[in-house]
């Protein structure tokens, strides 16, 4: 190593080491794994001169159990499951939320979610990205006008061709879609037909796979068609595959979203508060939608201000209002109806 | 010294592990017993004596089936991966020159040095239909389209092959190495073939070793949730695999201790069953 190089070394560790010392504090942050991206995190820590923990976690039972075991104080911003909110309020995880310092008029309205973020009138979080989990594929291999009905999707002639995104309310979502219930309303006797739809997609698919599995399958060829896919699974993708796309079938989709809050009990809320600010900014949202880690639209409709179009195409951003209408969020069920979706999920992939 | 002296010295040397166990075992293992007996109403965990968890592993086929799996799926890993270690464990004991033996062994743990994970999906390129062997199938002529590899028994079963053949290469191989030649040339002098020399003095010799790593493959393998979870591609579950599904939506703890504590029974049985034979010192 060269003397210049050793200096380089040397000054750089201490620069991070002092920049750490300087630091005026610290945000602890549950998050999803698009929170993780430097390009998201860095400007925030540089404005505001503090340091941001991030705790990666999946699924919102690991996020409440993690909280649950925590001392209050540990943790500051929680993002979880839009549909899943109300579990953290009943479990008083997350603390009210003064929304009038947001830039709520900015937002998709579709995307306010006022229904999951609102309990009892009290506002606990806000929407702060959203997608679908509907039919991504390789144009190059598939009839693209198949992939318009969810029928054609999973029907005899791409057998072995398909894998499904392993996470049950979601693709039981698609299934109760395809049998013209609407997500919000599936109920106990619904779940036969639902469990026929799923027999029938299971039978055809190859595998049953998280986001990188679907991701390696899709791109590797192994499979043609991820039922459940969407944009934050082939967008990463674009780039080298552009064959690799996604769309919304004309009965609809399911669509997923995120909300954001502070977490009751934070010693730091002035700064999580700020946090929450520069997440829904329209530079914050431009950065969380083409996270490294997976993509989705920005509930705050300014975002597209700052994307660049290559990214506002990949996104489908013109095409928003369609998708909006035509696609619901996916199944909330109690905590009974849970149980019975989860077993009817386990049940067909032993099959 | 006197015998107090002794026995104070002695409880000075076990107690940091007697403490470690206690702390990370036996703690652990006591509150995970409790969690099963206690139930999840709603959301709400209610601490208790139940047994519904357990009538509920009785009662639900898939979670039996989940059983089933995973004792096939260990089973067959267990018996493969012996039979492809032992041969390698004893070209490197007594083919390889011994100042290479050190180099062979060094090649034989190399895939260790790979993170579990990022190997599972190395597999899952190789086997796919558009990977290396289908490749090289379809190229020497041996099938006219790519066959479904990845994604199946077939390659959670290879994945964990290769990981346990070089772990039962290294516990075989290390009771090999301390047989006396004497046995193997008192055999020949005494008319035994090298076939009979192998069945009748070697293989019982060895037995320690071989049911030693066979019991830790068992162990590692019945309990692992990645590569079935990446190789497997969820065309069956694990019990493992469910056990994961009850945490990460609906956190459903008691549920899972249950389960497994279910899975340890079957540890413990096959604890139980191979006990004759084990020694865990030729590790």
């Amino acid at each position: 190593m060269t003397r210049l190089s050793a200096l380089f070394l040397t000054t750089s560790a201490l620069s991070v080491s002092a920049s750490a010392v300087l630091a005026e504090g610290e945000l602890n942050a549950l998050v999803w794994c698009d929170h993780t991206d430097p390009a998201l995190i860095e400007p925030f820590e540089a404005e505001h001169n503090v340091k941001v923990n991030l705790r990666e976690y999946e699924g919102t039972g690991a996020a409440l159990a993690l909280l649950e075991q925590s001392r209050p104080g540990d943790w500051d911003v929680l993002v979880i499951d839009g549909i899943d909110v109300f579990r953290a309020v009943e479990a008083n995880m997350l603390a009210p939320l003064d929304t009038s310092a947001l830039p709520m008029d900015d937002f998709f309205p579709e995307v306010v979610m006022e229904e999951n973020n609102t309990i009892d009138g009290v506002t606990y979080a806000v929407t702060e990205k959203f997608g679908y989990n509907t039919i991504s594929y390789n144009s190059e291999k598939v009839d693209e006008a198949d992939m318009q009905s969810l029928a054609t999707v999973w029907s005899e002639k791409y057998s072995g061709r398909i894998s499904i995104y392993d996470y049950y309310l979601p693709v039981m979502g698609l299934a109760a879609i395809a049998g013209n219930v609407a997500t919000a309303e599936i109920g106990s006797g619904d779940l036969p037909a639902i469990g026929e739809t799923l027999s029938t997609l299971r039978s055809r698919s190859a595998s049953v796979a998280g986001v990188v599995a679907a991701q390696t399958a899709l791109a590797t060829g192994e499979v043609d068609i991820v039922v459940g896919g969407g944009e934050w699974l082939t967008a990463v993708l674009a780039e080298e595959q552009p064959e690799l796309t996604w769309t919304i079938p004309e009965e609809g989709a399911v669509r997923w979203a995120q909300s954001i809050g502070v977490v009751e009990g934070s010693e730091n809320p002035d700064l999580a508060m700020e946090f929450i600010k520069y997440i829904i900014s329209a530079e914050g949202q431009a950065r969380l939608a083409t996270s490294s880690c997976f993509w989705g639209m920005p509930a705050n409709a300014k975002a597209g201000d700052v994307l660049t179009d290559m990214q506002k195409d990949v996104l489908r951003w013109d095409s928003q209002p369609d998708y909006l209408a035509l696609t619901q969020l996916y199944p909330a069920p109690d905590a009974d109806l849970d149980i019975e979706m989860q077993d009817l999920w386990l049940e067909t992939l032993q099959q | 010294m006197t015998n107090g002296g002794q026995s104070l010295q002695g409880w000075g040397f076990v107690t940091p592990a007697l403490l470690w166990t206690i702390a990370f075992f036996v703690v652990p293992f006591l509150v995970m017993g409790a969690m099963s007996l206690a139930t999840l109403e709603g959301r709400t965990l209610i601490w208790g004596v139940s047994l519904s968890n357990y009538a509920e592993i009785a009662e639900k086929a898939y979670i039996w089936r989940a059983f089933l799996v995973s004792l096939e799926i260990t089973l067959t890993v267990t018996v493969v991966s012996v039979l492809l270690a032992y041969p390698l464990a004893w070209i490197i004991a007594f083919r390889v020159p011994a100042e290479w033996q050190r180099l062979a062994l060094l090649l034989a743990v190399l895939p260790f040095w790979t993170s579990y994970v990022v190997r599972s999906y190395a597999w899952l390129l190789v086997l796919a239909r558009e990977g290396m062997i289908n490749q090289a199938m379809l190229g020497i002529g041996l099938i006219s389209e790519p066959i479904t590899l990845a994604n199946t028994r077939f390659a959670t079963v290879t994945g964990f092959v290769h990981f346990f053949v070089m772990l039962l290469t290294l516990t075989i191989y290390a009771n090999l190495i301390q047989l006396s030649p004497n046995y193997r040339r008192a055999a020949m002098d005494l008319g035994a073939s090298a076939f009979q020399t192998f069945r009748y003095v070697i293989l019982p010799l060895t037995l320690p070793g071989v049911v030693t790593g066979a019991f830790l493959t068992f162990v590692l393998c019945i309990g692992d949730y990645v590569t079935p979870q990446i190789l497997g591609g969820n065309s069956e579950l694990t019990v493992p695999q469910v056990i994961m599904v009850q945490l990460g939506r609906r956190a459903d703890f008691p549920l899972a201790s249950a389960l497994a504590i279910a899975l340890m029974a079957i540890v413990t049985l096959a604890y139980i069953f191979s006990a004759r034979w084990l020694r865990l010192d030729r590790l």
